[in-house]
């Protein structure tokens, strides 16, 4: 039966492959995993060899943690046999902690070591350490407060820039009275606004929302515009002739079909409100995270400045991941036709 | 000769409307300058009939079945569905385009509940949708998307979603014109026998002359643009009929000569 003969060769492959040098195979598998754990012994001993030159009180836990992190890389990766999801997680991640290891240690040694990047601009992590545990409730209100005008402001923007955009696609007499408004005022970058916004809104946050919600609506308008105005005819022409009335012809065609093209200008109208968030509070709004680089910038407290970068760059890429997982989610059937 | 059509119509209850077109022209404005493509068209379809509209490409067939469907206004003349006058599209007349146009963000069973669901009927006609795609023997592709179908599957997801609002008259244009040789002999095969159950009338715009002789009762062929009818031909012969049967030949050389192609044969 020749129809087997592939089945038969793939049983056959398995010892193959195990015949091949011992120490080989075991650096292919584990090499990786034993150098982060070494890179992570390395950063631990940086923080534990050497004195400070300045005064951190995390420096003595924080190699110790490196230590544990050490630990944990190590026998994760030797016992990658009996963890299953989690040892396959780590051995695919094993590269990436080589690098951050070793990029901690160099980072800990020119810092807190020997000072070869001036100190209080470039603060070690365990100043940033000590910043994320004594200034965490400060911290967490900067977080919840620029989540807050965020979400609002977005969310704003988002439903009125798609509801003009497919006002615009849908009729030719909203399009004559809006496009030329948007094409004036659309270009105008958000932040040019601000002076204007801060003194005829009642309140710095009614004014930062609507900013918030201009920087996000013109990108949303205009995507969603184009993406209904992009609809194939035949596809209307398959609905009337199914007896598909006007108000299924938006819902049910127009808005699908253009919805690839919505997500774009929710991509872009969330960069683009990002920076506008960030300017706001710096200038008027007396919370956020943006506001909190302001304050700390005022007090020389770079530590909290890197502290509050990390945050938001962890806000930002957490809430464009979520935006890609609700399109994966809402576009599967996109998969096979486009290259994601 | 009675009983026969007795067994007929008990199997299939009269289900197609009649059709009439009355002196038809239509023409098209490009840049200001009006291109007629219809002049003077009137044809009357009875009710269960196969008309193929046979004609050089370009002529304005698919013209022609775009205002049967409702989808656009003739210039002048009328056009009826069993004396009802034709203004919009209804269901009851539905069109298969050449294209599937098949919604990619639909899977295979929403593509076909389409029609229903527009009508605001859906839920309680869920079971129309597994017969029309039972129909067409697609029943274990009901939750792929159209990408993932092939040329003539997807066809024929466009004609469950046709036939699942059961309609009077069916427009076919060119539906088979892009499928390779052999799907395209399959699904002929598969319209007429779904004609013959079904019983609607069929109006099927084609080039192929085989294909309209091999489908349908009545041949009707078209001039160049502006498209007038050139001849109206009876195709009197049982189905399922043979490509070589020497009857639909020679009717098909004489198609061809009203075509203009007499030289090569």
């Amino acid at each position: 039966m020749s129809t087997y003969s592939l089945s038969d060769g793939l049983a056959s492959g398995a010892p193959r492959s195990s015949r091949a040098p011992l120490l080989a195979t075991w650096i292919r598998d584990s090499g990786a995993g034993v150098l982060a754990s070494i890179a992570w012994i390395a950063f631990g001993l940086s923080c534990l060899w050497w004195a400070d030159v300045g005064d951190w009180s995390r420096t003595h836990s924080l190699g110790i943690a490196a230590f544990v992190i050490a630990a944990i890389a190590l026998f994760g990766t030797v016992g990658a046999d009996y963890l299953g999801a989690a040892g396959q997680a780590l051995h695919k991640r094993a590269p990436w902690l080589v690098a951050l290891g070793a990029f901690l240690t160099v980072w800990e040694v020119a810092t807190a070591k020997f000072a070869w990047l001036p100190l209080p601009f470039f603060p070690p992590p365990q100043a940033i350490i000590d910043v994320y545990t004594d200034d965490l409730p400060k911290l967490l209100d900067s977080v919840f407060a620029s989540i807050k005008l965020q979400l609002g402001g977005y969310l704003i923007g988002v439903a009125i820039g798609f509801l003009t955009g497919v006002s615009i696609g849908w009729s030719r007499a909203v399009g004559y009275w809006v496009h030329p408004v948007l094409r004036f005022i659309g270009p105008l970058p958000a932040t040019a606004w601000l002076p204007i916004a801060f003194f005829t809104f009642p309140s710095s946050w009614s004014a930062s929302t609507f900013l918030i919600a201009l920087a996000t609506g013109f990108p949303v308008t205009v995507l969603t515009w184009s993406g209904v105005a992009s609809v194939s005819n035949a596809y209307y022409d398959v609905a009337r002739t199914l007896g598909a009335k006007p108000s299924f012809l938006v819902l049910k065609v127009a808005i699908p079909a253009a919805l690839p093209h919505v997500f774009v200008g929710l991509f872009m109208g969330l960069g683009s409100s990002f920076a506008v968030l960030v300017v706001a509070e710096m200038i008027g709004v007396k919370a956020g995270l943006g506001w909190y680089l302001q304050w700390a910038q005022g007090w020389a407290a770079y530590a909290n400045m890197y502290a509050a970068l990390i945050v938001m760059s962890l806000l930002c890429s957490g809430a464009i991941t979520l935006l890609f997982s609700i399109r994966d989610r809402l576009l599967v059937w996109q998969k096979g036709t486009v290259k994601w | 000769m009675v009983a026969t059509a007795l067994a007929e119509a008990v199997m299939h209850p009269a289900a197609g409307a009649a059709l009439d077109i009355e002196q038809v022209s239509h023409a098209f404005d490009i840049d200001g300058t009006e291109l007629p493509v219809l002049s003077d068209v009137s044809i009357s379809v009875e009710p269960g009939e196969f008309v193929a509209l046979l004609g050089p490409s370009g002529c304005g067939k698919s013209t022609l079945l775009r205002l049967v469907a409702g989808l656009d206004k003739p210039k002048a003349g009328r056009l009826r569905e069993d004396e009802a006058r034709i203004r919009n599209p209804h269901p009851s007349r539905v069109v298969v385009f050449q294209d599937p146009t098949l919604f990619p963000w639909r899977s295979v069973w929403d593509n076909v509940a389409l029609g229903l669901e527009a009508q605001g009927i859906l839920k309680s006609q869920r079971h129309r949708v597994d017969a029309a795609l039972d129909l067409v023997g697609l029943s274990s592709f009901r939750n792929a998307y159209p990408h993932q179908l092939s040329g003539g599957m997807a066809q024929r997801v466009a004609l469950a979603r046709a036939l699942v609002n059961d309609p009077k008259i069916l427009i076919l244009d060119e539906p088979l014109g892009k499928l390779d040789s052999l799907t395209r002999i399959t699904m002929q095969a598969e319209l007429v026998s779904l004609w013959q159950r079904k019983g609607f009338t069929t109006l099927l715009v084609t080039h192929d002359a085989e294909e309209a002789l091999v489908l349908a009762n009545r041949v009707i062929v078209f001039s160049e643009r502006p498209a007038r009818v050139k001849a109206d031909i009876r195709v009197d012969r049982p189905y399922p009929r043979h490509r070589g049967d020497p009857y639909l030949a020679d009717l098909r050389r004489q198609i061809l000569g009203l075509l203009g192609l007499d030289a090569t044969w």
